[in-house]
């Protein structure tokens, strides 16, 4: 617990453990400064946490308090109706896991790449108009997202400027909001055997495979629209971060912008990296206020999300504890992501192969006289 | 060491106290009594002039009794009761829905006090079963809304129709739906949900769930015959679901003469005045089906807390807004349909051409209102809206398993 870990209070170790020297009331300080913080986020963050674990498991069915007497506990009850026991909440619950999972494979790499494109972009020194494009990409993030899910209403409805645009090329637009289909059934309605007959959580594999349905798919634009621009700004900080000489002296040995970019700028990004998947991972598996103001999971639950699901498990159905266990299993899914995340992204040593051909090249250039383009690429990315 | 060991302390009883504190904060039990108490009341409005209308009711009782009482319109009723009810300090009136109303009276949130009203036997009989609890009428109807077929006059004649052609069987429906397909004009367009299909489900003699909610009836063959008889109409292209239109609903639809014929409530003669005046339409009742005349009902209640700290102010208030004055009232300012049958006679006087809503009250039929119905319902809709090529008999049986589930907790 934080509590543990706050106060940076020197060590009475040992013999002096008992001395009351100058620095005795130290400590006491110490708490006495941390204090508004452990107060307010015990109040506002672990209390609440904790009595959602216990909901979670409990039989409160919403009226008075959930440590009153009559709240029993169900053990995982809460858990087995959402994950294991066959019912409507189960395949509703894999419904949403499935539609918020496509949502993430497709929204967090188009965001990430997306950002930083626009990042390279901005940062380049001879771009006119560098403070416009800056802010002008940054806009949508600044706005509600509420808001913008009003205006993606708009622009994606049958009739509206996207299926306009569309319609210049001669393809009849789809009907976005409204439409189920997943897009990676491309058309068919019904599945082979081997698929639509068994299931995952109630869902169909078939159904699994699907991909986003269009209507979701409007949704992760509307995403890459909002936050590629906040990640922008994470990547853009990091660039001008970087130092020009490196990338000069890449430069100077002959790399091209390509080689440049993947293995000199890249590799020096990888912090930044770190934090962008991070949050967009934390952001994509959370999304709540577009299908909230948007869809309310239709068309035919293709746009429901988990947290969507806990929300109205608990608000619209008194399934209180249902809608607890949800929002549970959630943090343990992105928990699990950001730890196998962490894992891909770690600084690993650089592979025996790779090793030798670094060193060949060394040689060479050791004979040569010359300083070779690798050996000046590899020093920076990827020695331990 | 020892400084941790005291902050950890101090940290777990910081903790302890917390709960406790939200533990008091949580504990109503029975609210003292007192029936002078200022009553507030919560209501998910449809408008401006459903909150005007309430308002100045409520105001109208405040001054005749002498309590206080503030009307506040929810932003989310479902959710702002829920954080009222679990708090302990809900609305003490408020509107309640069919499908909102076993939960909460289920967990001991509402105070059940229909037999207390002096008006009981004057509610239609059908708006009391959809609001019985375990055999009590827990809250009183406040009004209510049916189905039935709106036909656009102007595409009618324009298509060679008269009033002779109005259609009263389901093949006289499909005849005059085709009739009025042309180019992007459908006949029939309809929300494709259980909301509006259901009206095909009650014909056939069928329904979701039996009239109390304590059977499913979901795979029966009326429902069947039903669906497959929208589904025919759809794959021949007379009949079209709202959002495959790119309509919001079938009002929309209707207003923007996308479709010549809808099923809806009488709430589209509001929406048809303020946003598509220039349309003209009348209101007849639907054709019957193999079993007869049918349609869906939909309605609210007045709920009252349970913690409420004046349950007597409260129910005098309910009364006086269920009186025949204040439903007619109501039913000028917003469309809705009074909920006593003393009131029918008056109503169809004010709204001659609408009467074919209220004549529905007669056999209009309940949404299913069991515990956790709600969310078979809206899996229900998710499939039907792909009826066109779904199958009617698995979209049925997944419903009654479901709605059986239900039933069997």
């Amino acid at each position: 617990m934080t509590a543990a870990m706050a106060p940076t209070a020197p060590s009475h170790r040992g013999p002096r453990r008992r001395s009351r020297g100058l620095r005795a009331g130290q400590a006491g300080s110490g708490w006495l400064f941390v204090s508004p913080v452990l107060i307010i986020l015990g109040l506002f963050l672990l209390i609440p946490v904790l009595m959602a674990a216990w909901v979670s498991v409990s039989d409160w069915s919403g009226r008075g308090s959930p440590f009153s007497g009559n709240v029993h506990f169900v053990g995982a009850a809460n858990y087995g109706q959402v994950l294991w026991a066959g019912g409507l909440s189960e395949s509703d619950f894999g419904t949403a896991l499935k539609n918020n999972l496509w949502y993430v494979i497709l929204v967090v790499p188009l965001q990430t790449i997306v950002a930083l494109a626009l990042a390279m972009m901005v940062n380049r020194r001879l771009l006119r108009g560098r403070g416009f494009f800056r802010t002008a990409y940054y806009f949508p993030s600044v706005t509600s997202s509420v808001a913008i899910t009003v205006l993606w209403l708009f622009l994606f409805s049958t009739t509206g400027a996207v299926n306009a645009v569309i319609s210049y090329f001669g393809v009849k637009g789809p009907n976005w909001f409204n439409e189920p289909a997943g897009i990676f059934h491309f058309g068919a309605t019904s599945g082979p055997a081997v698929l639509t007959s068994h299931s995952l959580l109630g869902v169909s594999w078939w159904d699994w495979i699907g991909g986003p349905s269009v209507a979701m798919t409007a949704f992760v634009i509307l995403a890459i629209f909002t936050t590629g621009g906040t990640f922008m700004l994470l990547f853009l900080a990091a660039l001008q971060n970087l130092s020009h000489d490196v990338d000069e002296a890449a430069m100077m040995d002959g790399a091209t912008a390509r080689q440049r970019f993947f293995r000199v700028t890249l590799p020096q990004l990888r912090p930044t990296l770190f934090t962008v998947i991070t949050l967009g991972l934390i952001g994509c598996w959370q999304v709540f206020d577009q299908i909230y103001t948007g869809t309310h999971g239709n068309p035919s639950k293709t746009t429901l999300t988990p947290a969507y699901l806990s929300y109205t498990a608990a608000f619209n159905n008194q399934q209180w504890g249902q809608g607890a266990a949800i929002a549970f299993i959630l943090f343990v899914i992105i928990i699990i992501f950001t730890i196998i995340q962490r894992y891909v992204l770690a600084e690993k040593r650089v592979s025996r192969r790779r090793m030798g051909w670094i060193t060949r090249a060394e040689r060479q250039a050791d004979a040569n006289g010359t300083a070779s383009p690798i050996a000046a690429q590899s020093s920076h990315g990827e020695n331990p | 060491m020892k400084f941790r060991r005291t902050g950890a302390a101090l940290a777990a009883v910081g903790l302890a106290a917390a709960l406790t504190a939200c533990g008091s904060g949580f504990n109503s039990g029975g609210a003292t009594q007192d029936n002078k108490k200022p009553l507030s009341i919560l209501i998910g409005s449809s408008g401006d002039a459903e909150t005007a209308a309430v308002k100045s009711a409520v105001a109208e009782w405040s001054k005749s009794s002498g309590i206080k009482a503030t009307v506040t319109v929810a932003s989310d009723l479902n959710q702002q009761l829920a954080q009222g009810f679990s708090s302990g300090k809900p609305a003490d009136v408020f509107y309640l829905s069919t499908d909102a109303l076993a939960g909460y009276a289920a967990n001991g949130s509402l105070y059940s006090y229909g037999d207390k009203l002096s008006n009981k036997s004057d509610f239609y009989p059908n708006l009391v079963k959809s609001f019985t609890y375990k055999n009590k009428l827990v809250c009183a109807p406040k009004d209510f809304s049916t189905l039935q077929l709106i036909i656009n006059t102007d595409l009618w004649s324009k298509a060679g129709l008269t009033d002779s052609d109005i259609p009263t069987t389901w093949d006289e429906l499909s005849a005059v739906a085709k009739k009025l397909t042309t180019g992007s004009q459908t006949g029939l367009v309809v929300g494709g949900e259980y909301a509006r299909v259901g009206a095909f489900m009650t014909e056939a003699g069928g329904n979701l769930m039996n009239a109390d909610s304590t059977k499913a009836t979901a795979d029966s063959d009326a429902n069947l015959k039903a669906l497959e008889y929208v589904k025919q109409n759809l794959t021949a292209g007379d009949f079209k679901f709202a959002a495959d239109v790119g309509a919001g609903w079938g009002g929309e639809a209707f207003g923007k003469q996308l479709g010549a014929m809808t099923i809806e409530g009488n709430w589209i003669t509001g929406s048809q005045s303020a946003d598509y005046p220039s349309v003209n339409y009348k209101v007849v009742p639907l054709p019957k089906g193999p079993a007869g005349a049918g349609t869906l009902q939909f309605t609210n209640c007045w709920g009252i807390a349970a913690d409420s700290a004046n349950k007597s102010g409260a129910l005098s208030l309910v009364e006086k807004l269920t009186t025949k004055a204040d439903q007619l009232g109501f039913a000028k300012a917003f469309g809705v349909m009074p909920s006593i049958r003393s009131a029918a006679a008056d109503w169809k006087k004010e709204f001659p051409k609408l009467s074919a809503f209220l004549d529905a009250a007669a056999y209009a039929q309940n949404t299913p209102s069991a515990k956790g119905a709600a969310d078979v319902v809206s899996d229900f809709n998710s499939q039907v809206a792909k009826l066109a090529s779904g199958d009617p008999k698995t979209i049925l049986s997944s419903t009654q398993a479901n709605l059986s589930a239900l039933l069997a907790k």
